[in-house]
C-alpha cells in the first residue's frame, strides 16, 4: 500500500446478516407494493395536493443571461382582478434569507433575484393569484427595466473574465469559484518513470435528468400556529429542515415538510430547497397557502439540476509492458451561475476515479467556473459518470498508442479478485468484486469475438459498424464527505459526516405490520424492498405489511434515495428494527408460552418453542395481548404496552478525510461493477447512430429484487444513451438557452432504444452491508456513454474519426465525419 | 371571460360544467373534475403523459380545450379499474414492472388502449411505434413493451370480458 494511505484504516465490518443462499424473499422478483395505487391514478403527486384557500403562483423570469435589475413596475399586474399580490426579490428578502450552500465560502443565491440576474430563467418577481391562468396573465404585465451585462457562456473565457462580467463580485473577485490541486501518492515519480504518457483533451457537456414531473411546492404559513406547512417533492424532506429553516428563519420544529409520491428524480429532486424557500416565502408574503408547480420551461431554466459540464486535460502514465501506473488531470467545470453543492460532483468522482484498474497514484487540479447558465445539480452519476467516461477513453487511447487490444489491456490492468478490499489512491475503498467474472459473462452474452469479426467484415464492405466495450465502477452508498472534501482546508464549510436512514415498525393488534418510512418514493421501490427484507428477517408474509411515510416532524432520520444508497441503508435499518422487535416479541411471546425468551424462536410469523411443534403464539396474538392486556404481563418497563420500535442505520463504512487531504478517507465503499458491450452502425451521410446489439452485465452484490434492479439498469442505460447521442443544451453567444423544451431537447423514445438488450447479473456480496446488498440505481448511465463512444469510434475507425466530446448528436457526428473526409483529401 | 357550458361523459358518468374557453382539457380534467390521475409533463404536446381516451382515440389533453370535448366520451386512468380489480392493461403493467415513478403511466395506458382496440395482436415493433409518442424517463421502455404485449395476450383470451372503447 502506498505510504499516503497508511493512516486510512479500514474499520471492521458491522454486517449482522451475512450473505447466504436459501433466502425466502430476498432475491425474488416480487411485484411492487407501490404499484396498484399508482396504476389506478391515486398516487398523489405534488400537483394533486390542494389545501383550503390555496392560491397559485406564476413567475416573472429573466430573459437575459446577465443583467442588472434597474426597476420593476408591478402596478399593472397588481391591478388585474384575481391577483392577490405581486412580489419582487426585495420583498422576498424581507421574509427569507439566501439559500443554503455547500460551497465554502458560499456563493450567495437568493430564491428570487435581488439586484441582478445571472442566468436566463432566474426569477425576478412572482404573482400570487386566485388561479394559475390569472397569475400567468399578471406575470406578463410586470415591467422590468434592465441593464444588460456581458454574458459568460464559454467555460475558459468565463474563467478569465473581469469587471462587469464577474457574476458574484461580493463573493469572489472573478468567476473561478474554486481552484484546488491534489496529489494522492507519488504522481510525479510515476509520470517521470512512465514509458508512455497518453494525453487527451476530453469534453463532457451539460445534460440533465428532466424527470417527466417537474418540481413543485404547496406551502402555507401561520405565524400563530405551527409556522410553515409545506408539501414538497424533495428527496431530502427529512434531512434538510434544519438548513431550510435557516433560510425561512424558523426552527425545524416550526417547519413541517410533507412528502408526496414523486414523479421521477434521478438526482434532480434531491435538494429542491430553492423552490421550497421561494414558495414558502410567497405564502408568508401573501398570507394565503400558495401552490407553485414549475412548467417545463421553468424546470429547464431555473430548477438548478443541470449535470456536469467539464473539460479535461487528462494524462495516463503507462509502463513498457502496458501497466497503468498513474492518472492525472486538470478539469474545468462549467457550474453555471451558482454552486449549491460546492464541487461535490468532483468529490463523488474521487470514489472511483481510477476505475477498475490497479493505478498507484492520482493527481488532479479542479477548477470550478461560474458562467451565466442555470446552475448544476445532481443527475444520475453525480459526476462519476463523467470520470468513468474519461477513464475508459484514456484506456482506449492507450490501447491505440500501444497498438494493443483494448479488452486485453483492460484485463491486464484490472484489480484481481483476491485484492479486496482494495484501496484506491484517493483513499476510498472497493469493498469487493470480481471484475473478471463480469467481463467474461458480458463477452459470452454478447458473443464478442463473433461480433468483432462481423463488424470488421461489414466495415470491409463499406459499412460503418463497430463494437465498443466498457468496464466501469458503480460506487454506491455515499458518505457526505464528498460534498466538502475538495474544499480548501482553510474554509472546509459544513463538514457533514452523517447519512442516517431510519424506520419505525409497529405490529398492530390485528397482527399486521405498520411501517413508517422517512424517505419518499421517487420511482424506486422503498416499500417493496422493505417488505422483502422485513418478511425475510421476521418470517412473515410481505402482504402483511402496510406502509406510511412520515413528515419531517413525525419522522426521524431519513436522507432519501440518491447516491444508490437507499436499498442498502434501509436494509440496515430493517435489520436493526427487526432485532429490536424480535427481542420484544420473544419476551412477550415467551411469557405467554410460559417459557424463557432464550427457549423460543421466530417461525412462520409465530413465536415458537424451539424444537417443539404446536407450542407457538402468532405475532397477532402477541401484539393484541401486549396492546390491550397489560395485566397479563409482569410489572416493569420491559413489558411496556405495544410492539413498536424505531431504528436508525448509519453509514456502514466511512472514515474522515486526512487533514492535509493526502487522502479523502473512505466515503463510497460499496462498489458494484458493470460491463457494457454495444455494436452500432453509423450512417455517415447523416451522422445517425443505430444500436445493433447491446449487452450489459452488472454486479450489484446480493440482489433484493432482480426485476426492479433490471428496471433501474434499463432506465439508466436509456439515460446514458440520451446523454451520449441525442440530448444537448444549446446556449447561444448571449447566454440564451435555445432548446429548453421536450420538442428540441431530444430524450430517447422507445424507438431509440436497442431492440435486443441482454442483461446479466453477477452477485459478489458486500462484506459490509446487510445480506451483502449493494446499490444499483445509477449503473446504466455510468456505463452506457463509455461503451457507445468506443463503438462509434470503432465504427468510424477507417475514416479516422475520434470522439473526444459528448454528446455526439447526428449533426455533431456528421461534422466530425466531414472534417475527417476533408482532412483525408487535403 | 364568458364561460361556456359543456356536457360530456367521463368514465361512464355524465358531467356538466361551465368553463372558460381557454381552459385546457388537462386542467379541466385534473382540477375541475378532480381526476388528478391525468398528468401534465410538458404542456406542449410532446411527452404524452396527459393522454386520455376521447371517443376511442388517445389524445393529448394539454393540446385541447375543455370546450372542444362537448358531447365527447372520455376515459381517464381513473375509469380503468372496475371495483377492486385493475384493468388487464394495468394488471400487465404491474406484473411486468412497466412503471417506476408512474408519472407517465396514465398516458401510456391511454395509448395502449387505443393500440389494442385497433390491433389486438401487435408485434413488438408496432408496440414500440405506438408508444414512441410517450416519453418515459424511468423504464427505458423495455418493460412497458412487455407489459403491452402481455396485456394484448390477456385481452385476446376467449374468456376475457374486457371490451376496449372502439376507435
Amino acid at each position: 500500500m502506498s505510504q499516503h494511505l497508511k493512516s486510512n484504516v479500514i474499520p471492521p465490518s458491522r454486517q449482522r446478516e451475512v450473505p447466504r443462499t436459501g433466502l425466502t424473499w430476498i432475491g425474488q422478483s416480487m411485484k411492487r407494493v407501490e404499484d396498484p395505487r399508482i396504476l389506478s391514478g391515486k398516487g398523489g403527486y405534488i400537483d394533486d395536493i390542494a389545501v383550503p384557500g390555496m392560491a397559485h403562483a406564476a413567475m416573472v423570469s429573466s430573459p437575459h443571461a446577465h443583467a442588472r435589475i434597474l426597476s420593476i413596475d408591478t402596478s399593472k399586474a397588481k391591478a388585474l382582478p384575481g391577483v392577490i399580490g405581486v412580489y419582487t426579490g426585495e420583498d422576498m428578502a424581507q421574509v427569507v434569507d439566501p439559500c443554503p450552500s455547500f460551497a465554502s465560502p458560499p456563493i450567495t443565491q437568493h430564491p428570487m433575484s435581488v439586484g441582478k440576474v445571472r442566468h436566463v430563467g432566474e426569477v425576478v418577481a412572482a404573482v400570487v393569484a386566485e388561479d394559475r391562468y390569472i397569475a400567468e396573465d399578471a406575470a406578463e404585465l410586470v415591467e422590468v427595466e434592465w441593464e444588460v451585462l456581458p454574458a459568460n457562456v464559454d467555460l475558459e473565457a468565463s474563467a478569465a473574465a473581469t469587471g462587469d462580467a464577474v457574476l458574484h463580485p461580493d463573493d469572489r473577485d472573478g468567476n473561478v469559484a474554486l481552484d484546488e490541486s491534489f496529489s494522492f501518492g507519488e504522481v510525479d515519480r510515476h509520470f517521470a518513470e512512465a514509458h508512455t504518457v497518453v494525453k487527451r483533451r476530453l469534453r463532457w457537456q451539460r445534460s440533465s435528468a428532466q424527470a417527466i414531473e417537474t418540481c413543485g411546492v404547496v406551502a402555507r404559513f401561520d405565524a400563530f400556529k405551527g409556522g410553515y406547512t409545506i408539501h414538497s417533492n424533495s428527496n431530502f424532506y427529512n434531512f434538510i429542515p434544519f438548513v431550510i429553516g435557516g433560510s425561512l428563519r424558523v426552527s425545524p420544529g416550526e417547519l413541517r415538510i410533507i412528502p408526496v409520491l414523486t414523479g421521477g428524480s434521478f438526482g434532480s429532486k434531491v435538494f429542491n430547497h430553492k423552490i421550497i424557500i421561494l414558495t414558502a416565502g410567497l405564502a408568508r408574503l401573501a398570507g394565503v397557502p400558495v401552490k407553485y408547480i414549475e412548467d417545463r420551461l421553468e424546470h429547464f431554466t431555473n430548477s438548478d439540476s443541470h449535470g456536469s459540464d467539464r473539460l479535461y486535460d487528462a494524462e495516463l502514465a503507462v509502463a513498457e509492458d502496458g501497466t497503468f501506473t498513474s492518472l492525472r488531470f486538470t478539469v474545468m467545470d462549467d457550474y453555471g451561475a451558482y454552486l449549491q453543492f460546492g464541487v461535490g460532483t468532483h468529490g463523488n468522482a474521487m470514489a472511483q476515479v481510477t476505475g477498475p484498474y490497479q493505478i498507484q497514484s492520482f493527481g488532479m487540479r479542479v477548477i470550478a467556473v461560474l458562467t451565466n447558465k442555470t446552475q448544476q445539480g445532481p443527475y444520475r452519476g453525480f459526476g462519476s459518470e463523467v470520470t468513468n467516461w474519461v477513464m475508459e477513453r484514456m484506456v482506449d487511447a492507450a490501447a491505440e498508442e500501444l497498438g494493443t487490444d483494448p479488452v486485453a489491456l483492460r484485463e491486464q490492468n484490472m484489480i484481481q479478485p483476491d485484492q479486496f478490499p482494495y484501496m484506491i489512491p484517493t483513499g476510498n475503498i472497493y469493498d469487493s468484486g470480481n471484475f473478471q467474472k463480469v467481463l467474461a459473462e458480458a463477452k459470452s452474452m454478447f458473443d464478442l469475438d463473433t461480433w468483432r469479426d462481423k463488424a470488421a467484415k461489414m466495415r470491409a464492405e463499406g459499412r460503418c459498424v463497430g463494437v465498443g466495450l466498457a468496464t466501469c465502477m458503480e460506487r454506491s452508498v455515499y458518505g457526505p464527505t464528498e460534498w466538502w472534501s475538495l474544499n480548501n482546508t482553510e474554509t472546509p464549510g459544513f463538514t457533514l459526516t452523517s447519512t442516517p436512514e431510519g424506520i419505525t415498525v409497529r405490529l398492530d393488534p390485528s397482527g399486521k405490520m405498520f411501517v413508517t418510512l422517512n424517505s419518499p418514493m421517487v420511482g424506486n421501490s422503498p416499500e417493496t424492498v422493505v417488505a422483502q427484507i422485513l418478511a425475510e428477517r421476521l418470517t412473515i408474509a410481505p402482504e402483511d405489511i402496510v406502509f406510511n411515510y412520515s413528515d419531517s416532524q413525525s419522522g426521524f432520520n431519513g436522507v432519501g434515495p440518491q447516491g444508490s444508497r437507499f436499498t442498502a441503508m434501509i436494509a440496515g435499518a430493517c435489520v436493526s428494527a427487526a432485532i429490536k422487535l424480535e427481542e420484544r416479541l420473544k419476551r412477550f411471546g415467551a411469557h405467554m408460552l410460559q417459557r424463557r425468551p432464550e427457549d423460543v424462536e421466530l417461525r412462520g410469523g409465530m413465536v415458537a418453542v424451539r424444537g417443539l411443534k404446536d407450542q407457538e403464539k402468532s405475532f397477532g396474538e402477541i401484539a393484541l395481548t401486549s396492546s390491550f392486556f397489560r395485566l397479563s404481563f409482569p410489572d416493569g418497563e420491559e413489558f411496556d404496552s405495544g410492539l413498536e420500535t424505531t431504528a436508525v442505520y448509519d453509514h456502514p463504512l466511512s472514515t474522515d478525510p486526512a487533514e492535509d487531504r493526502s487522502h479523502l478517507g473512505i466515503f463510497y465503499p460499496i462498489v458494484g461493477h458493470i460491463c457494457h458491450i454495444v455494436a452500432v452502425e453509423v450512417d455517415p451521410g447523416t451522422g445517425k447512430v443505430e444500436i445493433l446489439d447491446y449487452a450489459a452485465v452488472h454486479d450489484n452484490g446480493t440482489m433484493v429484487n432482480p426485476r426492479t434492479l433490471a428496471g433501474q439498469v434499463w432506465g439508466g442505460t436509456a439515460n446514458g444513451i440520451g446523454t451520449t447521442l441525442t440530448e444537448q443544451f444549446l446556449y447561444d453567444a448571449d447566454g440564451q438557452f435555445t432548446n429548453p423544451n421536450f420538442a428540441e431537447f431530444a430524450m430517447p423514445t422507445a424507438n431509440e432504444m436497442p431492440r435486443n438488450f441482454k442483461l446479466g447479473h453477477v452477485e459478489t456480496p458486500s462484506p459490509f452491508t446487510e445480506y451483502g446488498i449493494k446499490g444499483g440505481g445509477e449503473g446504466g448511465r455510468l456505463g452506457a456513454p463509455s461503451a457507445l463512444t468506443s463503438a462509434i469510434e470503432d465504427a468510424l475507425s477507417d475514416r479516422g474519426v475520434k470522439i473526444t466530446s459528448l454528446p455526439v448528436t447526428p449533426p455533431t457526428l456528421r461534422g466530425l465525419i466531414r472534417d475527417a473526409e476533408q482532412a483525408a483529401t487535403a | 371571460m364568458t364561460k361556456v357550458s359543456i356536457e360530456l361523459t367521463v368514465n361512464g358518468r355524465a358531467r356538466h360544467a361551465t368553463v372558460p374557453p381557454r381552459m385546457l382539457l388537462s386542467d379541466f380534467i385534473r382540477h375541475e373534475l378532480s381526476l388528478p390521475g391525468t398528468h401534465v409533463g410538458c404542456e406542449h404536446g410532446v411527452c404524452g403523459s396527459c393522454n386520455v381516451v376521447v371517443d376511442g382515440r388517445a389524445v393529448r389533453s394539454c393540446l385541447m380545450f375543455a370546450v372542444q370535448v362537448d358531447g365527447a366520451r372520455i376515459t381517464t386512468v381513473e375509469g380503468l379499474a372496475q371495483g377492486d380489480d385493475l384493468h388487464p392493461i394495468q394488471q400487465a403493467f404491474w406484473e411486468e414492472h412497466g412503471l417506476q415513478c408512474g408519472f407517465c403511466t396514465p398516458g401510456m395506458l391511454a395509448t395502449a388502449q387505443e393500440l389494442l382496440a385497433e390491433n389486438p395482436d401487435p408485434s413488438d415493433d408496432e408496440i414500440r411505434e405506438a408508444i414512441a409518442g410517450n416519453l418515459c424517463r424511468c423504464t427505458g421502455y423495455e418493460f412497458v413493451i412487455s407489459a403491452i404485449r402481455s396485456a394484448a395476450a390477456k385481452l385476446r383470451e376467449p374468456e376475457s370480458e374486457t371490451v376496449l372503447q372502439p376507435v
